[in-house]
């Protein structure tokens, strides 16, 4: 598998790990990031550190220029509107945590809300325990067997009760893409607010939220390569004016007195407190690096990373594929393996896989599973990668059979 | 019996694991140790006696004969099954006294097993020992 990566001298992360003879197939869970947003981070820190929003001193300035820069470059990365649009939260969690409380004076009882049985706890908690408080009725669009979402049921299921439909890109487990475009059209049909989780889908690929049609589109940086700490909203106009102030204190206020408070219309009323400034910046060096790399070539190259891994995997009678992953990561068990042996043995032998329920409890167990191995890629990983996990995954059932 | 006197069965995992010089046979020796466990009953691999903070499903039963602790653990994983027979080993038969005293980690070192005992890892020891020394402490 002579599969190189054009882009792995890049990241320093990768290359220390390797010298510490660990290969790293867990780019779902966090991303490597390259050398120039380490960089922009220490940047930050080594030319002074500053508030933004706040002063108007020159490191303040300078600081929040680079903060609005990145909201500017998310903006462009996914073709919003305007940079207005974009809003930074500490993380995915949070962003899906912002709709369900922004968005909860819009629901009355018995109103639905429609998900997936594809979603990651993220995009399936913070609605669940709103469905909770608000005696709302949740929803779960099925799977078909090849991990889609059922569209036939879909169409049964998102209807005139609908207010909301919220439903992943692409699963963190399946790794396949779910029919967005139909899914939208359903929920806009029925006048619901639709939001999508790009968590993983983002990763892969350019995607337009003005093409998609989604009110909103969150994602989380840490997986497309830049720091932890900073998810992004990015909301249609017109949806974001639905969203109620959520959390309070900082520069989200307009105005206040002992009694009362007006607040700032997004983005800046929906960034209570100091934001993640550092990781912002670096979210934004990381859209410069990907910007500046030809997506074709990025493309195929994890196209024929996928192909050898489920190839590989393919070649296993014992090993069972959960869904039809098309992109990113694979998924699987092994007949007459635990899961927990398998990880123990591919750990010993310095293979970073994930292991577990993958923070989809109820998508599990509605695969008949508890848990699965996860092999999941970065722009970064080679063949010698691939090479490394099977003899490592010979290795370890040899050793259990 | 003090926790620095080690029982027959234990100074016999010490000696085999500290001859191990490779991780396929660290493997092995747990398989191998994990197959002496004695199984639980049926009425014993109840939800009372699950271990939760695992992936994998863990059962300890715990009982006091006099003044020393005997423990039964099981795992439906095999190298975690391991892991819990030269924990018992260790353990078994000690007073609450001796059990709140021993140093477990320090133990799981000497074998060379310590990264299982890392708290990235969910499978189960720790929360096995977490509710091992629950049980000395509030018996003590």
């Amino acid at each position: 598998m002579s599969l190189h990566s054009p882009w792995r001298a890049d990241f320093p992360g990768i290359l220390a790990l390797e010298t510490e003879h660990q290969t790293y197939l867990d780019s779902a869970a966090t991303a490597q990031k390259p050398q120039s947003v380490i960089d922009a981070i220490t940047g930050y820190y080594l030319h002074g550190a500053a508030n933004v929003h706040r002063a108007q001193h020159v490191p303040g300035e300078r600081t929040t220029r680079a903060f609005e820069g990145t909201r500017e470059k998310v903006s462009q990365w996914l073709n919003a509107q305007d940079p207005a649009q974009i809003i930074f939260t500490h993380g995915a969690t949070e962003a899906f945590n912002l709709l369900a409380y922004g968005l909860a004076d819009v629901f009355q009882a018995g109103d639905e809300i429609v998900i997936s049985a594809a979603e990651h706890h993220a995009n399936l908690l913070p609605w669940q325990q709103l469905a909770l408080r608000k005696q709302l009725t949740l929803r779960v669009l099925p799977l078909a067997d090849d991990g889609q979402i059922d569209l036939q049921q879909a169409a049964e299921i998102i209807g005139p009760r609908t207010r909301l439909l919220a439903v992943t890109q692409l699963s963190n487990v399946l790794g396949g893409w779910q029919p967005l475009a139909r899914l939208l059209e359903l929920g806009k049909t029925h006048g619901a607010i639709t939001v999508v989780d790009g968590a993983q889908g983002v990763v892969h690929g350019r995607h337009d939220v003005q093409q998609l049609g989604c009110d909103f589109y969150v994602f989380s940086s840490h997986k497309l390569y830049g720091p932890d700490g900073v998810g992004v909203i990015s909301g249609e106009a017109q949806a974001l004016q639905q969203l109620r102030h959520w959390q309070f204190g900082g520069e989200m206020v307009r105005s206040a007195t002992f009694e009362s408070a007006e607040f700032n219309p997004a983005p800046l009323g929906f960034e209570a407190g100091t934001p993640p400034i550092s990781s912002v910046i670096g979210l934004g060096a990381a859209l410069d690096y990907l910007s500046g790399q030809n997506p074709t070539a990025i493309a195929a190259h994890e196209a024929a990373l996928h192909k050898a891994l489920l190839a590989g995997l393919i070649q296993y009678p014992q090993v069972k594929i959960l869904g039809q992953p098309e992109v990113a990561l694979v998924s699987f068990v092994v007949d007459g393996v635990h899961n927990a042996d398998l990880a123990h043995l591919l750990t010993e032998q310095g293979i970073a896989v994930r292991v577990g329920h993958h923070c989809a409890m109820p998508l599990l167990k509605s695969l008949g599973q508890t848990g699965a191995i996860r092999v999941s890629l970065g722009l970064y990983n080679n063949g010698n990668d691939l090479l490394r996990f099977f003899n490592a995954f010979d290795q370890a059932l040899e050793l259990l059979q | 019996m003090s926790p620095q006197d080690l029982s027959a069965p234990a100074t016999e995992a010490l000696s085999a694991f500290q001859a191990a010089g490779s991780w396929e046979q660290r493997a092995r020796l747990l398989m191998q140790w994990g197959a002496r466990l004695e199984p639980l009953s049926d009425a014993q691999l109840c939800e009372e006696n699950r271990v939760h903070g695992c992936e994998s499903q863990v059962w300890l039963v715990a009982q006091q004969h006099g003044d020393s602790w005997q423990f039964n653990a099981s795992s439906d994983a095999r190298l975690l099954r391991g892991l819990l027979s030269v924990l018992l080993v260790r353990v078994n038969g000690l007073s609450a006294g001796e059990l709140a005293q021993l140093d477990l980690i320090d133990w799981f070192n000497q074998l060379g097993l310590s990264r299982q005992l890392s708290p990235s890892r969910s499978n189960g020891l720790n929360a096995v020992l977490q509710r091992m020394q629950q049980l000395a402490v509030s018996s003590a």
